[in-house]
């Protein structure tokens, strides 16, 4: 009896390790405050309103946003660190979120800082968790130091966020070059808080122009809306709207991850023709 | 009779720009260095040079290999002699090493890359990038540099001071154009900015780094082709 259960751990074990194995995506940009936390939150929520397993992990350390992101700061108890010290398993420090039972967060120490943890032990947490999670989320600290070493080591594949501004494409470029050095598939790119109108008189970059000038593929476009920094106060992913255009973004650069194809969403504010066709059908309001 | 003629191991011509010495490249380089101190004795002291001047001499070894310290040791008993300086040296043969080195300074080397920001790409002999060089990137080579690409970052070519490299892209809007020790910086104002067209740069007969259509190229470095008939 013994034996034969034995028997069956091992066989699912074998199993999960051969088929199952998640992808790690870290979400990196090099210059800091361009919605690196922002992305991987939303992007995460919209996976797992995919019905994907997901798993956050903040390699923040030290200056962890992620939990206050997601609105679940109050229900930590052990964090990576402690994981890594091997003061809890991995399974005690992962945070459920309060919406999804899919969606865990594994948050970052807020009294250490990045050099407590090496880049292979962030590397072995982040394939024990590729074992369970389809996706494993994995969110960079700005900078190109230890810390972005630490999250890039365990990752497959990245996401590399930037905003139409020359600093933060010039930041970006700088970490595409240092991505092509790991052992990791190409990045992709988010371009995020776009101002529609700012780049159609030329105040700000196009997405164009910054696809030309970075040379990657293009994973998704997030425009700048007042909601998203609103619902990050509130502690409340904006991915949850589903009436909100960076919602949409969010959910459409989820969908991309999975494999669909999925057309840009248009930044033109279509109110405006909204609101001339309804006064060309009589419908006030 | 004929015995007396014996094949001379150094021979002097006079020309207009100096002496040139035709040395023999199958006696011994003692043998060689004897006849040399011999037949500069017999001359009577720095005949041919000015007061100030030195002579300038060209040496034409043939087969003969010169070691530096046999370079040195010539050096010298022209000097102490007739006050000369060695100006070129002419040899038909070259050492493994030099013509290695050669053959990399006039290679072409490919490189499919774009070069980001924060990286230096830096190349023995000329560079042909098929590629962008991206605002804060930087590329270098001891000759020339072709970006088949956008050009936004700092490239320097002849950086061991060949004055006479050039760089050419198909889209030149660098941040610094550096050529050998030469520098120019990019237009403050965007007014100024190049036309979308396939641009060459180069040091002109004034010191400074010039932009110009690539097609002016052949009037101002031919040596660059190295077809010459078609």
């Amino acid at each position: 009896m013994l034996l034969n259960r034995r028997f069956w751990y091992i066989f699912e074990f074998c199993l999960k390790g051969e088929s199952d194995l998640g992808e790690a995506i870290v979400v990196t940009s090099g210059k800091g405050g361009v919605g690196k936390t922002t992305t991987t939150a939303n992007v995460g929520t919209a996976l797992a309103l995919a019905g994907k397993k997901v798993c956050l992990v903040d390699t923040d350390i030290g200056l962890r946003n992620l939990d206050v992101v997601m609105g679940l700061e109050n229900r930590i108890i052990y964090d990576l660190v402690d994981v890594v010290e091997g003061r809890c398993r991995l399974p005690q420090a992962l945070v459920t979120d309060k919406r999804f039972e899919c969606l865990t967060l594994l948050p970052a120490a807020q009294t250490k800082d990045k050099t407590s943890v090496q880049p292979r032990q962030i590397k072995a947490v982040v394939n024990e968790l590729k074992q369970d999670y389809d996706y494993v989320l994995i969110d960079c600290p700005a900078g190109i130091e230890h810390g972005f070493k630490n999250a890039v080591s365990g990752a497959d594949k990245a996401i590399v966020v930037t905003t139409p501004e020359v600093s933060s494409v010039r930041d970006a470029d700088r970490i595409i070059g240092l991505l092509e050095k790991e052992d990791i598939e190409p990045p992709s790119l988010v371009i995020n808080r776009i101002r529609p109108h700012m780049s159609k008189n030329g105040d700000a970059l196009d997405i164009e122009e910054v696809v030309t000038i970075l040379a990657i593929e293009l994973l998704g476009i997030v425009a700048d809306t007042d909601d998203v920094i609103k619902a990050s106060n509130r502690g409340e992913p904006i991915a949850m709207d589903p009436k909100n255009k960076a919602a949409i973004a969010y959910r459409n650069i989820a969908r991309r991850i999975c494999g669909e194809t999925v057309p840009l969403l248009s930044l033109e504010d279509d109110s405006k023709l909204f609101n001339k066709m309804k006064k060309f059908l009589g419908i006030r309001g | 009779m004929v015995k007396n003629v014996k094949k001379q191991n150094v021979l002097i011509k006079g020309t207009k720009s100096g002496l040139t010495f035709i040395l023999n490249d199958l006696c011994s380089f003692e043998a060689l260095l004897e006849e040399l101190q011999d037949k500069l004795s017999e001359r009577p002291r720095s005949s041919m040079a000015n007061e100030s001047g030195f002579v300038r001499v060209k040496l034409v070894t043939g087969k003969r290999y010169l070691e530096r310290a046999q370079v040195e040791q010539l050096e010298k008993t022209l000097t102490d002699h007739i006050h000369a300086v060695i100006d070129t040296i002419e040899s038909d043969v070259l050492t493994k090493k030099e013509a290695e080195e050669l053959r990399k300074n006039q290679e072409v080397n490919r490189l499919l890359k774009v070069v980001r920001s924060g990286q230096v790409v830096e190349v023995v002999g000329d560079l042909l990038l098929l590629g962008d060089v991206n605002p804060g990137g930087t590329v270098k080579a001891t000759g020339n540099i072709y970006v088949m690409g956008k050009l936004q970052g700092i490239a320097h070519a002849g950086t061991q001071g060949n004055i006479q490299s050039v760089i050419c892209a198909s889209h030149m809007s660098p941040s610094q154009l550096r050529i050998a020790d030469v520098f120019r910086r990019s237009p403050e104002t965007e007014e100024e900015q190049s036309p979308q067209e396939m641009e060459c740069a180069f040091v002109n007969d004034g010191g400074e780094i010039v932009l110009d259509r690539i097609q002016h190229l052949i009037h101002v470095r031919p040596d660059l082709s190295t077809i010459f008939e078609i």
